[in-house]
């Protein structure tokens, strides 16, 4: 008879509550025991602890809490993403900022806890794969599973029975292998003696191995993620018009290294921003300006690049959506804005500061936010702040806003201050901020002197001698980000092979068929022989062949039946059934 | 109408398409909205229909048993007769198929308001196809678009699924929840027609936001179809034992879940295309999402909210993959999953996009 095989005596630990392969065993009869508590010991916990770890349900539990982990990271500020609004978070809840820091709810995706689960679950995903695809490669290179004794209990069963003329046992066992082979099975045929057997068959096995590539690329994925997290760079930078850059350390505005980042790793390639270029949507409907009027459409930056020092220089575009490749790194535009050109002159009629001044634009109309320092300035240093807007328009209440985002009537509406910036106690300032708390006013709508606001070529005296504002012109200045990520195509290329095993995995289908072959027993192996005529008609009804068949399919298979259709309109086409009434006797 | 020049790469708007595509969309609404009346009164007299489906169905019987050669499971069985694996179905007896084919085809009502789906959505494209051709780009530049998008691929799936299936139970559910975002997306969201700004100007947005659209119109599905697993199981219960409490006796007794197929079936057509929108959910939002977002903003990942919320979805639904595979979690705890996946989407398109601040901020909603 058929030797049983196949037959993996504990269940892998990669199995341990696997509903589909409870169903499976089920169906086959071959329902296995889990592996119990081992006996104590700390070798037997151990064991007993990894299978836990890497059961099913564990794995749910684990990708369940990650879901639930990673929430707390959309509704608190990000330190990766903005340090400056977790600064003020924590500044404005002085109660709960701390602790939430305590816990690192502003890192979320670095703390402590959320690492440890992400990893709980790969070491799960790693102890769950390899035990799998070692059950799995032992299936592919074994024969079909050994057939179960009553395929009646499988969810797709049928039976034939031969009618006269129909094949032997042996014919019909060699048909249903020729059948299901072309069907693409894998099969087995086991032979009794007496003619009568079975055939084993299996197929999709692609499917199980999809599902092993797609968790084998999860890994990939991570891996490739933290060894780019490591080795990359990220920068950013602001240039104004006709600066350039040269990629090294000092050059950066901020700078954000991977943990393996050597400043070796820096190509010296070098940018210049010749000119710059807005385009915003000038559409009029019959003659009124379109609800989009004045929405930006287009951003290009002409540059001169240098890819290293001794490279001709050449001509590029940046814009968008269109990164620039540079010596392995990619130059981003992330954002761009206006400089106006300032001169401030202190009470001593001397230069305190002159030069393009980077404004941080709020809206859509470019309503720009700027800050000046004049530390220089003597007797005393002066600080202003306030808007430059592009299109001042007076709004009739002595208040001017932009209402368009290009250079129509250019205006500085500022407010003057004096006093120590506090830029000399060696402490980091943020430059698009001055702090006015320990400063004197000057210059604002409330004081006596009223605000400065300045149109283009225009100068302001300071109250009191303190000097003198002017405002030459405008610049433009663009935002650039440089980032340098070699994992990408790493992460890329797993993405795409976890997507091809999980599409493998989800819609292919894993079946299992079994044939098996009897004569009813009195007429053995006497299928093919012409009953005898006559009164004895319900006799020799036993003497004929009968095929039963069972499919089983492992996961989901909502096309079992079709694949039961389709083997016995098979079967048909080549065995003479005998029809089914006649066999409703009773 | 004057034409002012634009950027090289775009044309400028056709105003008046763009009024037919506005047109076009409160025709839509309007036949949706009758759609979902017409489903609601057949659901509200579905005693009615299940007499007429009974009726049909033994007429049927007695034809069937006319005829020969079953095929398959039903087949003869010679030898010790046991019958293939049956599944609890008992509770919607024999008025609906596990297959979901169609048995009983007489239901005027909703067969109309079927009918009247398919205008509705034929009127819905041309309304959202018109405003991107107007436009000269993808129609999901903000989230007016996006919603109305959504419905379009709800609706057609939805119709798509009907021609081969009889899923006229799902009708309310589904054209409840199609009126429900083109009413949202109008009055929440409404947005003129215009360009969109550089950073969307991406052929990605074509891909990226289309799988989303997609995914989250399949998600929106078998959102319907849990919730009613989730019913039809409970019902089943009632059924078989003793019901406890009004809830059950009423549930018991409720006609129009007689229509529904059984919880088991709507388990595993639930399945079925829950893995359709789990590899739509990450080929869109996860890895074209990456792309782009490595292409517009020099980092594939940043866990911007939205980014965040993405994740979050995926990890449900993979985790309710794997509830369907876990020895005790098939059945309800899986149906509970994929209803919390939907939420989380619907939280994603919502909350998130309104009062989570991130690089995500294209929902073109007014500040
Ligand atoms: C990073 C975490 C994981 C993710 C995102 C994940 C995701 C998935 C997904 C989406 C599926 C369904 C598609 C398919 O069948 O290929 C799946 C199936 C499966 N996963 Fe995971 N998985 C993770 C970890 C694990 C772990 C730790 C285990 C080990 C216990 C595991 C075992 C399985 C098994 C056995 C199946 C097949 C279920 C079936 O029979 O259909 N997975 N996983």
């Amino acid at each position: 008879m058929n030797k049983p095989r196949n037959n993996t005596p504990v269940q892998p630990s990669a199995h341990r509550d696997n509903a589909r392969e409870d169903a499976m065993d089920a169906a086959q009869g071959t329902a296995k025991k889990d592996v119990t508590v081992p006996t104590l010991g700390a070798r037997g916990m151990l064991r007993w602890g990894w299978t836990q770890l890497t059961s099913m349900r564990t794995a749910l539990m684990l990708l369940l809490l990650l879901a639930v982990a990673a929430v707390p990271g959309s509704i608190f500020p990000q330190r990766v993403q903005d340090a400056f609004a977790v600064a003020t978070y924590i500044e404005d809840n002085p109660q709960l900022g701390p602790i939430l820091d305590f816990f690192q709810f502003f890192d979320v995706y670095s703390s402590v806890w959320f690492s440890a689960i992400y990893l709980l679950l790969f070491i799960s995903l790693i102890g769950c794969i390899i035990p799998r695809a070692r059950k799995h490669y032992h299936q592919i290179v074994s024969p079909p599973p050994r057939t179960p004794r009553r395929l009646q209990r499988l969810p797709e069963y049928g039976a034939m029975e031969m009618a006269a003329g129909g094949p032997t046992p042996e014919q019909a066992l060699a048909d249903a292998e020729k059948v299901l082979k072309r069907r693409r099975y894998r099969v087995e045929v086991r032979r009794n003696d007496d003619g009568t057997g079975s055939v084993g068959a299996e197929k999709g096995y692609l499917r199980e191995v999809g599902n092993i590539i797609f968790h084998v690329s999860l890994v990939g994925v991570l891996v490739f993620v933290a060894l780019d997290a490591m080795f990359s760079y990220r920068g950013q930078k602001v240039l104004i018009e006709d600066e350039g850059f040269v990629n090294a350390l000092v050059a950066y505005d901020n700078f954000y290294p991977g943990s393996w980042f050597d400043e070796e790793d820096l190509e010296p390639f070098s940018i210049r921003l010749d000119s710059f270029e807005r385009t915003f949507d000038r559409q009029l409907f019959g003659g009124e300006p379109n609800p989009n009027y004045g929405q930006a459409l287009d951003f290009v930056a002409s540059l001169t690049v240098q890819d290293s020092p001794e490279d001709e220089p050449r001509q590029a575009e940046l814009r968008v959506n269109e990164p620039l490749n540079l010596g392995g790194a990619n130059v981003y535009l992330p954002g761009n804005g206006y400089a106006p050109v300032v001169t401030v002159r202190d009470g001593e009629g001397e230069v305190a500061f002159s030069g393009p001044v980077i404004t941080r634009p709020d809206d859509g109309v470019y309503t720009s936010m700027m800050v000046i320092k004049a530390p220089d300035a003597s007797p005393e240093q002066l600080g202003f702040v306030g808007l430059f807007l592009p299109t001042a328009h007076d709004t009739g209440e002595g208040l001017a806003v932009s209402i368009d985002p290009e250079l129509g009537n250019p205006e500085l509406h500022l407010n003057s201050y004096y006093g120590d910036l506090g830029l000399d106690d060696g402490i980091p300032q943020n430059v698009y901020v001055l702090d006015t708390e320990d400063l004197t006013e000057l210059n604002s709508r409330e004081s006596e002197a009223g605000g400065i606001v300045l149109a283009e070529g225009e100068t302001q005296e300071l109250p009191d001698g303190m000097g003198s504002i002017e405002f030459e012109g405008v610049q433009d200045y663009i935002a650039l980000d440089i980032a340098y990520n070699p994992g990408t195509t790493w992460i890329l290329v797993f993405s795409l092979t976890a997507t091809a095993g999980l599409i493998t995995s989800l819609f292919l289908r894993r079946r299992r068929a079994w044939v098996t072959v009897e004569t009813i027993p009195g007429v053995a192996g006497t299928g093919s022989e012409e009953p005898a005529p006559g009164p004895d008609a319900k006799g020799s009804e036993h003497g004929r062949t009968l095929v039963r068949y069972g499919l089983l399919a492992r996961g989901e298979d909502f096309r079992l039946r079709d694949e039961n259709i389709a083997l016995r309109t098979q079967f048909e086409k080549i065995w003479p059934v005998r029809p089914p009434e006649e066999n409703n006797e009773s | 109408m004057t034409v002012a020049p634009l950027s090289a790469q775009l044309s400028p708007i056709n105003v008046e398409l763009a009024e037919y595509s506005e047109l076009f969309m409160m025709i839509s609404a309007f036949i949706y909205t009758l759609a979902f009346i017409l489903f609601t009164v057949d659901t509200a007299r579905s005693s009615a229909t299940i007499r007429r489906v009974e009726a049909e169905l033994s007429a049927e019987q007695r034809e069937r048993t006319r005829a020969t050669a079953l095929v398959g499971a039903d087949g003869p069985d010679t030898g010790d007769n046991s019958a293939p694996a049956e599944h609890p179905t008992a509770a919607s007896s024999d008025l609906v198929d596990d297959d979901l084919a169609y048995i009983g085809t007489r239901r005027p009502l909703a067969n109309v308001a079927v009918a009247l789906t398919a205008v509705a959505a034929a009127a819905h494209a041309f309304a959202v196809i018109s405003r991107g051709v107007a436009a000269s780009r993808w129609p999901t530049g903000n989230m007016f678009e996006f919603l109305v998008a959504a419905a379009l691929v709800v609706a057609v799936v939805y119709l798509a699924v009907l021609t081969r299936r009889d899923v006229r139970f799902l009708g309310i559910f589904v054209i409840g929840l199609v009126v429900t975002m083109v009413v949202a997306a109008t009055i929440g969201f409404p947005t003129p027609i215009g360009h969109v700004q550089p950073a969307l100007q991406s052929p990605w947005i074509a891909i990226h936001v289309t799988l989303a659209v997609l995914a989250m119109a399949v998600f929106t599905l078998t959102f319907a179809m849990n919730v009613l697993q989730l019913v039809q199981s409970r019902r089943e219960k009632a059924l078989a034992g003793e019901p406890k409490g009004g809830t059950d006796r009423r549930l018991a007794k409720a006609q129009f879940m007689r229509l529904v197929p059984s919880a088991f079936s709507l388990e595993s057509w639930a399945y079925r295309l829950n893995a359709v929108g789990f590899v739509f959910w990450t080929l869109g939002p996860m890895i074209t999402g990456a792309i782009w977002a490595n292409e517009s903003w020099g980092r594939y990942w940043g866990w911007d909210p939205k980014e965040v919320w993405t994740f979050v979805i995926w990890v449900v639904y993979a985790g309710y993959l794997h509830a369907r595979a876990t020895r005790g979690w098939t059945g309800n705890r899986s149906a509970w999953l994929s209803i919390i996946g939907f939420v989380c989407i619907i939280i994603n398109y919502t909350v998130v996009n309104i009062w989570f601040p991130g690089l995500h901020s294209y929902a073109g909603l007014p500040e």
